[in-house]
């Protein structure tokens, strides 16, 4: 059936005497998606298209029509009229009339779109410079996704990686957002620095996050599956690289899924306990640097001239190692603190890393529970959270 | 026929008037600013709540339905505070008064000036929830590494529409120690 | 004294009889011909910068992964290529057209204000340089896409305050252009012509002229407030500070819908200045034209927040935006119907200015279909900020604004130089530019809805092979422009050229009063004014 439609819309386009294309599996209509938001949209644009495309097909055609009767090489004569109200006025109505039409289903879809109430569980999503943040507010499950691994690496000017051999290019994160099928779930969205617009095609819409500011949006997904999106509003230089993974877990899958969550959470805590070594440290610190600091200070620690200081020969890592410390975990300016979206390991690393890179050759080390003991005032937050389940 | 006179008068006259318009649009797009607030006000764009203390009316308490409010906290570009609401929801009943506890604490060791910006949804609920004391009004000062307990006070207004059961209100704390966030570099 | 041209009030007397010798002529003129040539060469080198900009975009996006430039710079080319287009080539080479036919069209001696005429050119070259001197400052050029969106603006660097002082002149340069089109249009007409038999291309004029003096200023008060916020602590925007980043979207989007009517209303007047000619016909329904321009204008003012469907608005803001939005569709419609409707039954022959009007009136259609499924507001949470909407106003301005832009300049070369341009060449180049752009953005329509975001550097391999093509399309057309710098410069010249009759194109006399002048055009036109009006039986 969609096959078919399809077929129409490529024979009518050609009809058009526009561009076609050979018969192929590329997407080129808008997707239905597996909701049923996404479907009812996809319903109007296929009405408003069919529409366009009869009126386009009479109005053309017309005009096609004397173009090629009404010329001078074929000796017609100009008449000279130049106007007629009864025309004037029918070509005034029916397009109301088709226009009201149309109005009808799109203002119910829109009041069903708008009514988040009855929702079963809510998940918080913040929009960062350029990552997303998702909080279960019914949980406590909290963590940031990220342009998965292989795929920031693939898009680096000049990677020499073919990003065809990277699986989901662009559109992988490092850990998805995992929903229940089969449940209302209500979306809050907002934003940590700048706009941002959190976007799955496949669930029919999105939704702007604005610092400051809380939006709504709902979903309801039947289909277990992987769907995937990206942000779709301008928000810096990394724009198109802060992809959106959502998974549709059946139900038991997904409480299955928050007690792998929660027990990792406490993993985490655990890792910052025991003695790390300085190879171990660094190992672990290149692949965060990678994921999290070289988006503005680049692979190579050199940063970006005016904008983001580089990290090779800077007096403030290879200084004070409390300073550098001090700055990863509060911020500063454009710097986001990283305190409370690293875990003390990660975090203990990636300082360790970049006291030792680039050039950069202080010889020391910090140790995860140093650090842990830093963060001790956010993760006694974090235990807040899980009392309150 | 006109004469050249005459047209440059007429020129004078109707440039002085579309210039006129001109200044008035550029003060329109400043009038904007004001309109935009009362306008949000009208429609609940945004959810912006009251932004000064509304008198402690007495509302007849609708002991009938019950609304669940939602407490939510952010911090804007990862500001170094700790922020949380010490309750996440709470039912209440519209026209009974109720105080609820947040707790932050400055984590530098430097004094801090941070505003917390309030934020509703859905926003058309945002005219019927109604604060009689809001941490949000003032910007808050902290000392290095204090950390204080903040009320918000507020009812639910009666007159709520029944099609909403859940209202979500959402603080964001910003930073401004630095004269201004976007200064900062 | 007589309507001798006001000119003479204005001007040193050694311009009476034709213009000075000299490069000083070009930097001094006030005669509303030279004028129109500087804004019409201005912007036709704007149109190859801006295109540049857009082949740089279109040569990253050629494949997937980063090839050619950073993801930064990549923002910088969009937003750029945008303000350079909108601002720099479209919007100036509508007033080249201003200048130099308005004056002709209502047997005007000159325009109503020559000098301010010659300072608001000055004033566009001022703001240009400005904005592309962006380029080159520390943190680089403006990287939050033409519409400048904050708080992501206030992160630019030292090119903030210059873009925004730049906005500020190219601002003045357009209201001033604005009041002494309006002017002209009001005062200076021949006693004879009513306003109701001016010709269309005047009409849509007098209507931008008002459009652009309400939203000029509202624009400039908006980038002000992005210049207060960010160097002396205001907080319009900040939510920091008790403002909103969403309101900036409302006061840049009542100026910015505007803004784009003020680049397709002049495109409405050329065509239905060129159709009648060539179809051998009057205008079909006049009078219904001149209120459908009005009334495009007018509702304008009241669909902004289409362009903002997904920011969050109550449900009857939604509802309210989308039907005003919807209801754009029948004057546009009507529009259509009438051009069909000149079409019909006439006697037409196929000149490059004709095809190029032809293409204008279908292409053009095909954008305004994909508006009106944009306008629907709950299907906009799919297209919007996807490259279905590029798609969309890229076929509103380039087969649109651009194509009749080219379809005026052969049109009216012919009298201005008093030589035919090389018809042969001109058809080549316009099927060149008809196949090659909808090469270019057709297959945006279906990247937009298979899932590709506007504004990336980079994308899913499952968009490729559009992407492709839609490259290969731009450079095809990108080259094939220069065909037009060459067809103009050997019109110039004259060389192996014939000569424009006075009339040029057959029966155009009964068209408009400036096929009653001589080609090339004296210097000086209409110090009388126009007995006969051919335009009266309107």
């Amino acid at each position: 059936m969609k096959k078919t439609k399809l077929q129409l819309v490529y024979l009518t386009l050609m009809m058009l005497g526009l561009k076609s294309v050979e018969a192929s599996d590329y997407t080129l209509n808008l997707m239905k998606g597996v909701t049923k938001t996404s479907n009812d949209i996809y319903d109007l644009h296929m009405l408003t298209l069919w529409v366009c495309v009869f009126i386009g097909v009479a109005v053309f055609g017309t005009m096609f029509y004397s173009i090629y009767h009404h010329r001078k090489s074929k000796g017609h004569k100009a008449e000279q009229f130049h106007e007629n109200t009864t025309v004037e006025i029918i070509w005034t109505i029916i397009p109301t009339i088709i226009l009201i039409a149309m109005a009808i289903p799109a203002t119910k879809l829109m009041i069903e779109m708008d009514d988040v109430s009855e929702s079963e569980m809510s998940i918080k999503v913040t929009g960062w410079q350029w990552k997303w943040e998702y909080e279960y507010l019914d949980n406590g499950v909290h963590f940031f996704s990220s342009l998965d691994e292989k795929s920031n690496q693939a898009r680096k000017l000049g990677s020499d990686i073919d990003p065809r051999t990277v699986d989901h290019y662009l559109l992988n994160v490092d850990k998805p957002l995992v929903i229940p099928t089969n449940t209302k779930i209500r979306f809050l969205f907002t934003a940590a620095d700048v706009l941002h617009s959190w976007w799955v095609p496949d669930l029919g819409w999105k939704t702007d996050t604005i610092p400051g500011f809380i939006n709504e949006a709902w979903t309801l997904v039947e289909k277990a599956g992987t769907y995937r999106g990206q942000c779709a509003e301008l928000c810096g230089k990394d724009h198109g690289f802060m992809p959106i993974v959502v998974i549709a877990m059946d139900k038991p899958d997904y409480e299955l899924w928050v007690k792998e969550q929660k027990a990792l959470a406490q993993a985490q805590l655990a890792a910052a306990d025991r003695e790390w070594t300085h190879e171990e440290l660094m190992t672990k610190g290149k692949s965060i640097y990678t994921s999290s600091c070289a988006s503005c200070h680049m692979d190579d620690g050199s940063g970006m001239t005016g904008t983001f200081p580089a990290i090779a020969g800077s007096s403030m890592v290879t200084g004070d190692i409390g300073n550098e410390i001090n700055i990863v975990m509060n911020g500063q300016g454009m710097m986001p603190a990283f305190g409370s979206m690293l875990s003390a390991a990660d975090f203990a690393a990636v300082i360790t890393y970049t006291r030792n890179s680039f050039g950069n050759a202080v010889g020391d080390l910090v140790q995860p529970s140093k650090i842990k003991s830093l963060q001790a005032e956010l993760v006694s937050a974090n235990d807040d959270d899980d009392d309150d389940d | 026929m006109n004469n050249n006179d005459e047209i440059k008068a007429k020129n004078t006259r109707l440039v002085r008037k579309l210039l006129f318009i001109v200044i008035a649009m550029f003060g329109f797009g400043y009038a904007l600013v004001p309109i935009y607030d009362v306008f949000c006000d009208l429609t609940g764009i945004n959810g912006k709540t009251n932004t000064s203390a509304a008198d402690e009316t007495v509302y007849e308490i609708d002991k009938s339905r019950e609304i669940t409010i939602e407490f939510i906290t952010s911090l804007n570009e990862s500001a170094p505070i700790l922020f949380e609401s010490k309750l996440k929801k709470l039912k209440v009943h519209p026209g009974q008064y109720y105080t609820v506890n947040f707790y932050a604490e400055n984590k530098t060791n430097q004094p801090m000036l941070a505003r917390a910006i309030p934020s509703i949804s859905p926003g058309l609920t945002a005219e019927y929830f109604i604060k009689t004391e809001c941490f949000c009004f003032l910007e808050q000062t902290f000392k290095a590494k204090e950390g204080k307990m903040m009320p918000l006070r507020f009812v639910i207004d009666p007159e709520l529409p029944d099609r909403y059961k859940t209202i979500t209100l959402a603080y964001t704390f910003f930073d401004n120690t630095e004269a201004s966030v976007k200064n900062k570099r | 004294m007589s309507a001798v041209a006001s000119e003479h009030e204005h001007t040193d007397d050694h311009h009476d009889h034709g213009p000075a010798k000299g490069w000083m002529r070009w930097i001094v003129t006030t005669n509303h011909k030279d004028i129109g040539s500087m804004y019409l060469i201005f912007a036709l080198i704007m149109f190859f910068v801006g295109g540049t900009m857009a082949l740089i975009i279109r040569a990253e996006l050629f494949e997937p992964g980063m090839q050619f430039v950073e993801p930064q710079f990549f923002n910088s080319m969009t937003t750029m290529h945008a303000l350079v287009m909108v601002f720099g080539a479209v919007m100036p080479a509508f007033v080249g057209f201003a200048n130099w036919m308005i004056p002709m069209m209502i047997g005007a001696p000159d325009m109503a204000l020559p000098r301010m005429n010659n300072m608001s050119f000055w004033m566009l070259v001022a703001g240009i340089l400005m904005l592309a001197s962006t380029l080159f400052m520390e943190g680089g050029a403006p990287a939050s896409g033409w519409t400048l969106y904050p708080p992501l603006v206030l992160q630019t660097g030292d090119a903030l305050p210059f873009a925004v002082f730049s906005v500020h002149l190219l601002g003045i340069s357009s209201i001033m252009g604005a009041i002494n089109i309006i002017a002209t249009i009001l005062n200076m007409r021949a006693p004879k012509m009513s306003l109701m038999q001016m010709p269309l291309f005047v009409w849509t004029w007098l209507i931008t002229g008002f459009l652009l003096i309400a939203i000029m200023p509202v624009f400039a008060g908006a980038v002000t407030m992005l210049l207060t916020d960010r160097f002396f602590e205001t907080s319009f925007f900040d939510a920091a500070g008790g403002g909103d980043p969403v309101l900036y979207q409302h006061i840049f989007w009542f100026f910015g819908h505007p803004e784009v009517y003020v680049m397709i209303l002049p495109t409405f007047g050329i065509a239905s200045t060129i159709i009648p000619v060539f179809a051998r016909k009057p205008l079909f329904g006049y009078s219904s034209m001149v209120y459908a321009t009005a009334s495009i204008a007018f509702l304008s003012f009241i669909v902004w927040a289409h362009h903002m469907f997904t920011v969050g608005m109550p449900i009857s803001g939604e509802l309210f935006f989308m039907y005003a939005t919807m209801i754009i569709a029948v004057p546009t419609g009507v529009k259509i119907f009438n051009w069909t409707a000149t079409m019909w039954k006439g006697a037409m022959t196929f000149e490059a200015p004709m095809l190029f009007s032809i293409a204008f009136v279908v292409l053009f259609t095909l954008g305004g279909f994909t508006g009106l499924m944009m306008s629907i507001a709950p299907v906009d949470f799919q297209y919007h900020d996807t490259y279905f909407i590029v798609a969309h106003f890229h076929y509103t301005l380039v087969p649109a604004s651009v194509f009749i832009l080219m379809a005026g300049g052969y049109f009216w070369i012919p009298k201005w130089t008093g030589k035919m341009y090389d018809e042969r060449l001109a058809r080549l180049h316009f099927w060149l530019s008809a196949i090659s752009v909808n090469i270019l953005f057709f297959p945006q329509h279906f990247l937009g809805l298979a899932g590709m975001p506007r504004r990336i550097p980079d994308y899913a391999t499952q968009f490729s092979d559009w992407n492709m093509v839609s490259s290969i399309g731009a450079f095809i057309f990108g080259f094939s422009q220069l065909m037009f710098v060459y067809i103009v410069i050997k019109t110039i010249k004259g060389k192996d050229c014939a000569d424009a009759t006075d009339e040029v194109w057959e029966d155009a006399a009964k068209h408009g009063l400036e096929w009653t002048l001589p080609s090339p055009v004296p210097y000086h036109t209409f110090a009388t004014p126009p007995e006969k009006i051919p335009t009266e039986h309107f």
